[in-house]
């Protein structure tokens, strides 16, 4: 762990809707350049908790959020931060691919028109998203094709071009393959392992193989409290607490 | 005997009460369809009145209805969709808003003479626009408001929340991922809704009685601030008000037929939009 | 763009767009304002008693009188009579569709409500005139046929649309556990149509009523095409009579502006309005009862 400095991090922090206490005094680390996977039974948090990281909640009137989110040692919900400056430097990929209603260019050129990258560079960037998301090869003879028309698969992977396109510093993944085949899912952990070069990644995942088999690190979590943190190998195999060894080996959840 | 009987009469029952409720739109449509088309012309649909409205054409008529929505659609449409996108997009549970959306109820069940009442104190008289063009159009767009505002409201709510929040997750401001990705998405809902309050708009009378419809005027070409014809109120002059109503009558038929067909081509035009967008 | 700008544009499009909200309330306020102000102006000249309890109205007789209560009977008469006919009508085929009706037959069967629904008034009101009026005469030996029984049908005809698609959405909400229950104990379809289903949705179907209701009462232009519009005290069905909005609609184009006349005109629209008001309403609370009764 210690050539990988903290990159992203919640210390303290407790969530509530309405009356309901969704996260209970959860701190976290995320490394730079790993990835990090999220996991615990559905309604423990997870997902919720991922969706701090880019100010997803501010748009719910009835979630309120204490702690501190650390990106490089800036608190994300420090006054004077801009919203839409935290979403491109955190990006997110999520549960069910959502393609704008536009074709497959630009779907990813409204991300560069809209952060105001100048023209000239634009084509350049769509091509090496596209590239870098593996799906270059089965999109760059129909560019203008509604992104709609493509399945479930190919749309996930535009889903994560739209994303790195923009050269965030950490991409949030909210059960990415969930809605996916078993193929188009291994493309993608493909795809996701090739990213952690070039950026932090979390992933929430109900699958435990998924998070063996591309995490470097785990976070369990149950009931809005993090139960356990450690490495993959070590998390999954000696789990220091009976509720892990329970969840990880299908006992609940 | 009765034991066999009873499920054909219960059966019987239904279907005479279905068959009630079509009855009367066939007739409706088989009586004006089978006496207005005859005197139904191309010289009918393209001149205007003469001889005191016994002989020529209905065109003011259709241009003044044609001019009465578009200004009517000018008016109630930005309005309409921008309440509905706040109450959607923006609006949280509050009181102020649950009496905003009461009022938009409210409104909706407002009989449409109320509104020609509205119309003629708060345009031609207050604001004094006089019994114009202008004056009708905007009433008929605070009547079509409720309805554009509840129709869009459904379509924006039918888009999911991810269509929000991935345009939000790339940087997009939340009026950004409005106009870019969900009006776009809710587009085809929203202009069905559109339409259909613009056929109502179009056929209706009693809110434009008092706000600038008249007897006759000898243009095909309207202008704010005059008054106007419109199909519904010449159909409504040709079969009450008229000096020689019997005479006039194949003529009432025929304006009774074309208004018809002006709203069932509008409503047409919506199902055709919804039916389009629900194969996708 | 920069950031600041869009962060800017993001902020005043966020005040326009609340703006337009309160929009909805001015207008109601607005209408209810013009509304009351007129009958106050109105119940300076005419003393209230007089105007409820009045049985005549002649606005332009000397002494002119303004009595509401001729109105209020007849604009109650045609909306009784469309009820008696469009309930029945409108249950029987909201339960046939829900029901009975398949698939195919139910794809034809609402876009042809749908299109009733879109004949505008005027057209309807014409048809009274040319057509129910004659085949009222000539089964009464009237003149012509231009009494509240017209009026009552082509009211009918207006509001079977807006009953029969609220009722088949409250049939249609029934679980279908409810039904096969009855089926269970041995019920046949139309034995658990009466005794289950519609007593089940209920709620929904005096909803459904009340919105029809609504309709009746606020519509212009069939009654005053259709129903003879004389002004004296109605006395039945197979009579001319004179409802609130037809009224209005006679005679706000023939008075002049401010006079008691042009007030009294505001005063039986507040009445109207409030009518309308309570009977929406009402529906309203029906709507919401079914709502958590099967929610719950």
């Amino acid at each position: 762990m210690t050539d990988h400095p903290t990159k992203l991090s919640a210390h303290s922090v407790n969530l509530w809707f309405g009356n309901k206490h969704v996260l209970k005094d959860v701190s976290v680390t995320f490394p730079r350049n790993q990835i990090t996977a999220l996991i615990g039974p559905s309604g423990c948090g997870k997902s919720t908790l991922l969706r701090c990281f880019n100010r997803m909640h501010d748009l719910s009137p009835d979630a309120r959020i204490t702690g501190e989110f650390l990106l490089d040692n800036q608190n994300l919900y420090d006054h004077g931060i801009s919203v839409t400056q935290v979403r491109r430097r955190v990006g997110m990929v999520f549960q069910r691919a959502n393609p704008f209603p536009k074709s497959i260019y630009e779907n990813i050129n409204y991300g560069l028109k809209i952060n105001h990258i100048p023209k000239t560079e634009r084509q350049g960037i769509i091509e090496n998203a596209l590239k870098e998301s593996y799906i270059w090869d089965e999109v760059k003879d129909e560019l203008q094709k509604p992104a709609t028309r493509l399945s479930g698969g190919q749309q996930q992977r535009l889903c994560i071009a739209r994303t790195v396109a923009l050269r965030p510093e950490v991409i949030l993944m909210d059960e990415p393959c969930s809605a996916l085949d078993p193929l188009s899912t291994l493309k993608i952990e493909e795809l996701i392992v090739k990213l952690k070069k070039d950026y932090t990644i979390v992933i929430v995942t109900h699958n435990m193989q998924q998070a063996q088999r591309i995490a470097d690190k785990t976070i369990f979590m149950y009931l809005g409290e993090v139960v356990e943190a450690g490495d993959t190998k070590a998390l999954f195999e000696h789990p220091q607490q009976e509720m892990t060894a329970n969840y990880v080996r299908g006992r609940f959840g | 005997m009765i034991k066999k009987l009873t499920p054909v009469i219960e059966w019987g029952t239904l279907l005479l009460t279905t068959g009630t409720v079509c009855f009367f739109l066939v007739a409706i449509l088989w009586d004006l369809v089978s006496k207005g088309a005859p005197s139904l012309s191309w010289e009918f649909v393209s001149s205007i009145p003469r001889e005191g409205m016994t002989k020529g054409g209905i065109l003011p008529a259709i241009t003044g209805t044609i001019l009465l929505t578009l200004i009517t659609a000018a008016a109630a449409v930005p309005f309409g969709v921008s309440c509905a996108v706040y109450l959607n997009e923006y609006a949280t549970d509050s009181a102020l808003n649950r009496l905003i959306r009461a009022s938009i109820r409210n409104l909706a069940g407002v009989p449409s003479i109320i509104y020609g009442l509205f119309g003629l104190a708060l345009f031609v008289q207050a604001l004094q626009m006089g019994t114009s063009l202008l004056a009708a159009g905007l009433t008929l767009g605070l009547l079509s408001l409720p309805y554009i505002i509840t129709t869009t409201e459904e379509a924006l709510r039918r888009i999911p929340a991810s269509t929000r929040e991935g345009a939000l997750a790339i940087g997009a401001t939340q009026f950004e991922s409005i106009r870019d990705v969900v009006m776009p998405s809710a587009l085809p809902g929203i202009l069905t809704g559109v339409v259909l309050s613009l056929s109502r708009a179009a056929g209706e009378t009693a809110p434009i009685l008092f706000t600038g419809v008249a007897f006759y005027i000898n243009s095909p070409t309207g202008s704010l601030n005059q008054e106007f014809m419109a199909l519904p109120y010449h159909l409504y002059m040709l079969s009450t008000q008229h000096h020689a109503i019997e005479e006039v009558r194949p003529l009432a038929y025929s304006t009774a037929l074309v208004l018809i067909i002006v709203v069932f081509l509008l409503n047409l035009t919506a199902f055709y939009i919804r039916y389009k967008h629900s194969k996708k | 763009m920069q950031l600041p700008v869009r962060e800017n544009i993001d902020k005043t499009v966020r005040l326009l767009v609340r703006s337009t909200g309160f929009l909805a309330i001015a207008i109601l306020g607005g209408i209810l304002f013009m509304l009351l102000w007129n009958t106050m102006a109105f119940f300076l000249q005419i003393k209230p008693l007089d105007f409820i309890t009045g049985t005549q109205w002649n606005p332009s007789g000397d002494p002119a009188l303004y009595g509401i209560l001729p109105l209020l009977v007849s604009t109650s008469l045609v909306t009784l009579g469309a009820m008696v006919i469009a309930i029945p009508l409108g249950i029987g085929t909201a339960a046939f569709l829900s029901e009975y009706a398949g698939s195919k037959l139910k794809g034809i069967l609402k876009p042809a409500i749908e299109m009733l629904a879109a004949v505008p008034s005027v057209a309807i009101g014409f048809l009274g005139i040319v057509l129910l009026g004659p085949g009222i005469a000539g089964l009464t030996g009237q003149s012509n046929g231009l009494n509240a029984l017209n009026g009552a049908v082509l009211l009918a005809i207006m509001a079977l649309p807006t009953i029969v698609t609220v009722a088949e959405d409250a049939l249609h909400g029934i679980p279908d556990s409810y039904k096969e229950a009855s089926y269970g104990v041995g019920a046949n379809r139309w034995q658990t149509l009466i005794r289950v289903t519609i007593p089940a949705a209920a709620p929904g179907i005096l909803a459904a009523v009340m919105l029809g209701v609504g309709r009746a009462i606020g519509e212009t232009m069939t009654v005053l095409m259709a129903t003879g519009n004389a002004s004296a005290f109605p006395k039945g069905f197979f009579h001319s009579v004179r409802t609130i909005t037809a009224t209005i609609a006679i005679e706000m184009g023939e008075v002049p502006y401010q006079t008691t006349h042009y007030y009294s005109l505001f005063a039986i629209a507040t009445v109207l309005f409030l009518f309308t008001l309570i009977v929406n309403m009402l529906g309203e609370y029906f709507v919401n009862k079914y709502r958590k009764y099967h929610s719950a």
